[in-house]
């Protein structure tokens, strides 16, 4: 048996050194492997792999197309709702400028119904004024004159002097309470 | 080579301190070496050969499974093919050569790694225990494939004088020394390379199954008298090199498949 493995020992070839039918039995093996894979399995798993990609990435894609569509829903609600905004600021300025432009025309109507209340008040107090110093007037000279003829004890009421006795004496009247205002 | 020499049996009596004359078994380059289980025209065919057709098998069964009828939503078969399948494109190929350049070189890398990586893991594996790229011509074909690619991608790419530039590495701002580097350069890239290329996978194997073969011997020899807690030292590192060599198995595949790749993206690069 020693015997055996030392002849086995002494009779082996070089390791470096390559059988021949090794060589062909190798290089058989790997073409085999090589073909199977190369030709038919790595094709296989490519386009299986690139289903996959292209599924995930439809996917996201989908995913994508959805946010860009709920982005400019949003861009669009706020747009409307800034408009609403504008609108009712623009609205409630209006109301305000309108509703100022009222009160000044009121407050010019009630200034010019007072104006002309006050006017009209004004010439009735002076056609009033009037017509009683008018009306005075005659009263006082006769009265004067009833009173100036019972006084003297003649009638003066005929004579033109005597009128204008009384003219001067009422004016002499309204002199004085002319200066005295 | 005779069917005698390569008798391989393992002498069960052989024990220490058995006293029947047999000293420990060491294993060997015997240990590499196979009786053909039949011949075809005075050529053996061997156990090697049948676990590197297995090994065709596995491959190319597994990622029939996983990649057979392959679905958008992958099951679990396919999910770990596709895993295996992104590691070496991904992370091997498209690191070096780059997404655009590597495409091509994508299947054949893939078939690489995985060719390699089921070649090693039968050596810890019951039964079959003989890493299959421990017998130099398995490395060699694969590295002559890889060989055979980039240089006549060089070629292709940079012409008859830029293609040898390119394996040169001539550069003229070297001054008086850029012969030498060239020549270095011609040297290393052209006959080294490939050399070391299928070496660096062969010895990493032939030294793992070397090691697993002795301790495991060991175990047995020393499973006598007084000796048998050395017995179960030499079996506690039995399991332990058997973990360390799942690693290396994976890692010299892996850095197989790397410097396949390098050296393509060597060749299409400017300049090296």
């Amino acid at each position: 048996m020693i015997a055996n493995l030392q002849l086995a020992a002494e009779g082996a070839q070089n390791p470096l050194l390559p059988p021949g039918p090794e060589l062909l039995v190798g290089t058989i093996a790997f073409a085999i492997v090589f073909f199977f894979l190369a030709k038919k399995l790595l094709p296989n798993i490519n386009k299986v792999l690139e289903e996959r990609r292209e599924a995930i990435e439809g996917g996201m894609e989908k995913a994508e197309a959805a946010q860009v569509e709920a982005q400019s829903v949003l861009e669009q609600y706020r747009a409307q709702l800034a408009e609403a905004r504008h609108e009712a600021a623009r609205l409630r300025q209006e109301a305000t400028e309108q509703g100022a432009a009222i009160i000044a025309e009121m407050r010019a109507e009630g200034q010019r119904q007072r104006e002309e209340i006050v006017a009209a008040g004004h010439a009735q107090i002076e056609a009033d004024r009037k017509a009683a110093a008018s009306a005075l007037r005659q009263d006082v000279g006769k009265l004067a004159t009833d009173l100036a003829g019972k006084l003297v004890g003649e009638s003066l009421e005929d004579h033109a002097r005597q009128s204008r006795v009384i003219d001067r004496f009422l004016d002499e009247l309204e002199e004085k309470a002319e200066a005295a205002r | 080579m005779s069917a005698e020499q390569t008798t391989l049996a393992f002498d069960w009596s052989c024990r220490i301190m058995a006293d029947n004359g047999c000293g420990f078994p060491a294993p060997g380059l015997h240990s590499f070496l196979f009786q053909p289980i039949f011949t075809v025209g005075g050529y053996g065919f061997n156990k090697v050969m049948l676990l590197a057709l297995i090994t065709t098998l596995v491959v190319v069964g597994f990622f029939y499974a996983a990649f057979g009828k392959a679905k958008v939503v992958p099951g679990k078969l396919q999910m770990i093919g596709e895993a295996g399948y992104d590691f070496v494109r991904r992370g091997i190929v498209y690191e070096t050569i780059g997404k655009r350049e590597g495409e091509k070189y994508v299947p054949l890398m893939v078939s690489i790694f995985f060719f390699v990586w089921i070649m090693n893991i039968w050596s810890v594996i019951p039964l079959a225990q003989f890493p299959v790229a421990s017998i130099i011509a398995y490395p060699m074909v694969l590295a002559l494939v890889v060989y055979v690619i980039w240089v006549s991608l060089t070629f292709k790419r940079h012409g008859f004088v830029g293609g040898w530039k390119n394996i040169t590495g001539y550069d003229p701002s070297l001054g008086p020394i850029k012969w030498l580097v060239s020549f270095i350069e011609f040297f290393s890239n052209l006959f080294v390379r490939p050399f070391t290329h299928a070496v660096r996978l062969f010895a990493n194997m032939f030294a793992g199954h070397l090691m697993l073969v002795m301790f495991t011997v060991a175990s047995w020899y020393l499973l006598n008298s007084w000796l048998i807690p050395a017995a179960g030292v030499s079996f506690v590192m039995t399991m332990g090199m058997i973990g360390f060599e799942l690693f290396v198995q994976a890692v010299q595949a892996y850095v197989f498949v790397l410097l396949a790749c390098s050296y393509i993206q060597g060749a299409l690069a400017e300049h090296h």
